[in-house]
């Protein structure tokens, strides 16, 4: 057994892959997107009030506790501290309506734990994301609550222009097509429907900076593409999915958003507008939930483009960008398989 | 096999439901509220104690090549008197349950006990077996509709049990409100169940 043990230490280090390893941590993506949300949370306490604050702290705490009360039934290590849940929680609180009483973030982040994420084995094993399931949640149980509960920005309009203060820029879109798509419309209605589409066209300022209502953390187009992009510097996400998921969004918006015919819509308020920049940088580029091939991220992208853009042009709701990278995520599975690398050699052989 | 024995495993041991995972149509679809499991429950437990009982009599005499048809057509027959007489007496019931009280008759549970257990077993244990495996499938619904309706409409059997300030999770009514509370109750039967037997 003596002349055993230093035989051994000169053997070759045997392991599994993979075998290049960073210094990347799960708690360390989490900061950096904890801190690329954090301009946007500013901006909503600015905008909404301390209260904004307050739900975003209720969400963070809720989630915090059911994954430490979870993985403590289920007799699992507990791993609160990594930061996940900190941020799921965040982001749900970031697409609610800012009205929303405080049961709701705690009820959502809960839910989103439990069901969405330690149900299925906890982080890394999740098929959707918890934030936006706790979101479609909350959306199918208590509907009145997520989509009356807007408030407006303390120095705009809700909807960012004047004429109509009570509906977001997108409800008033879709009122308005509404208006202009049905025959029986009064020339003063389609005027006036008329009027507030090309208003909207005219608020790119207000969406650009935020100065519109809309949920929590998604009013500001210019604070979350900062947190975005310095996510895609630190590399912890890429190009790929934001790019083809807003890439696809304005091309058919732009082709079939117009109520003119084809190539007459606004891609440009559509790209601005709603949930879109929140969800393409920090939603479908989560990396549990998403595609981990080349190929594989840009029809993931592109999905998430057009399920938005049916949703918003034809979809019985105003947004769609929830339920479009929800419905990606159930697909990713699949889409990681089609799109396997084919391996070294394996060109010539039969195609099955 | 004794007779209680035949009738008490249908209520935890091999609970239709929550451990054969047997009749999820009509468990899933009809328990917004507790009342409708119960309603369902017992016009299914009718027709598996119905059919049960003439499959056990008639089992010598059912040639096994046509035996499914055989089975189906007992069935269909307890069905139609089921829907006739809840059509009869327990009207507003019958509309809720609508299209679920017809298809009874291709529930799993009533055909899977006739080939499992009626078709090769004696009148009185067949008879003991459909019962408990009704009440059991019954307090399975039971279970589920109360879960769907304390969460969904904060009623139970139609009282209401919250303060005025609850506001409930509408999902719970409505198709994936059942998945997450079958799926839930599932799990703490199974973990119920471990600590039992360990």
């Amino acid at each position: 057994m003596a002349q055993e043990a230093p035989a051994e230490e000169k053997l070759l280090h045997v392991s599994v892959s993979p075998h290049l390893r960073d210094t990347v941590s799960v708690p360390k993506i989490m900061r950096s997107v904890i801190l690329a949300l954090t301009p946007a949370l500013i901006w909503a306490v600015y905008i909404f009030g301390l209260r904004a604050l307050w739900l975003v702290l209720v969400g963070m705490m809720s989630a915090v506790l059911t994954e430490a009360i979870c993985q403590k039934i289920m007799g699992r290590p507990i791993t609160v501290s990594d930061g996940s849940a900190v941020v799921t929680g965040m982001l749900l609180v970031y697409c609610l309506p800012p009205g929303v009483p405080f049961w709701m973030p705690m009820v959502g982040s809960a839910f989103a734990i439990a069901i969405g994420k330690q149900a299925f084995g906890g982080l890394g094993h999740n098929p959707l994301n918890p934030a936006l399931l706790g979101r479609a949640f909350l959306l199918a149980s208590w509907p009145l609550h997520m989509t009356t509960d807007w408030r407006a920005p303390a120095m705009g309009t809700m909807s960012g222009i004047d004429a109509v203060t009570n509906a977001t820029p997108l409800a008033v879109l879709k009122e308005a097509h509404k208006v202009l798509a049905d025959p029986v419309s009064t020339t003063e209605q389609v005027v006036q429907a008329r009027e507030a589409v090309a208003q909207l066209s005219s608020s790119y300022g207000n969406l650009f900076f935020g100065n519109v209502g809309g949920s929590l953390g998604e009013t500001s187009a210019l604070l979350l593409l900062v947190g975005g992009l310095y996510l895609m510097f630190k590399r912890y996400i890429g190009w790929k999915i934001p790019l083809t998921f807003l890439g696809i969004v304005m091309i058919l918006t732009s082709a079939f958003g117009g109520a003119d015919g084809l190539f007459t819509g606004d891609a440009l308020f559509h790209l601005l507008s709603g949930g879109l920049i929140l969800g393409a940088f920090f939603m479908a580029t989560d990396m549990v939930t998403t595609p981990v091939t080349f190929r594989g991220r840009l029809i993931f992208g592109a999905g998430c483009g057009v399920i938005t853009s049916v949703i918003r042009l034809v979809g019985g709701y105003p947004e769609g960008v929830c339920y479009s990278i929800l419905l990606m995520n159930a697909f990713t599975p699949l889409i990681d398989r089609w799109t396997r690398p084919k391996r070294l050699g394996e060109k010539g052989l039969r195609q099955e | 096999m004794s007779v209680a024995t035949e009738f008490t495993k249908g209520f935890i041991r091999e609970n239709p439901l929550f451990r054969l995972v047997l009749g999820m149509c009509p468990a899933l679809a009809v328990t917004t509220m507790a009342i409708n499991g119960v309603a369902m429950g017992l016009a299914a437990t009718a027709v598996l104690v119905g059919s049960n009982l003439v499959i056990s009599i008639l089992r010598r005499f059912i040639p096994s090549q046509v035996r499914i048809p055989v089975f189906i057509v007992v069935i269909a027959s307890f069905v139609t008197i089921i829907d006739m007489v809840m059509a009869g007496y327990f009207y507003e019931l019958h509309k809720v349950l609508g299209l679920f009280i017809p298809l009874i008759v291709v529930n799993c549970i009533i055909l899977g006990r006739a080939e499992a257990f009626a078709s090769r077993n004696p009148i009185l244990l067949s008879l003991a077996d459909g019962l408990g495996m009704g009440l059991g499938f019954t307090l399975a619904l039971v279970i589920l509709g109360s879960v769907r309706e304390i969460l969904g409409s904060g009623t139970i059997f139609g009282v209401s049990i919250f303060a005025s300030g609850f506001e409930p999770a509408v999902i719970m009514l409505l198709p994936p409100g059942a998945f997450l509370a079958l799926g839930l109750l599932l799990g703490l039967m199974n973990k119920l169940t471990k600590a039992e037997e360990t």
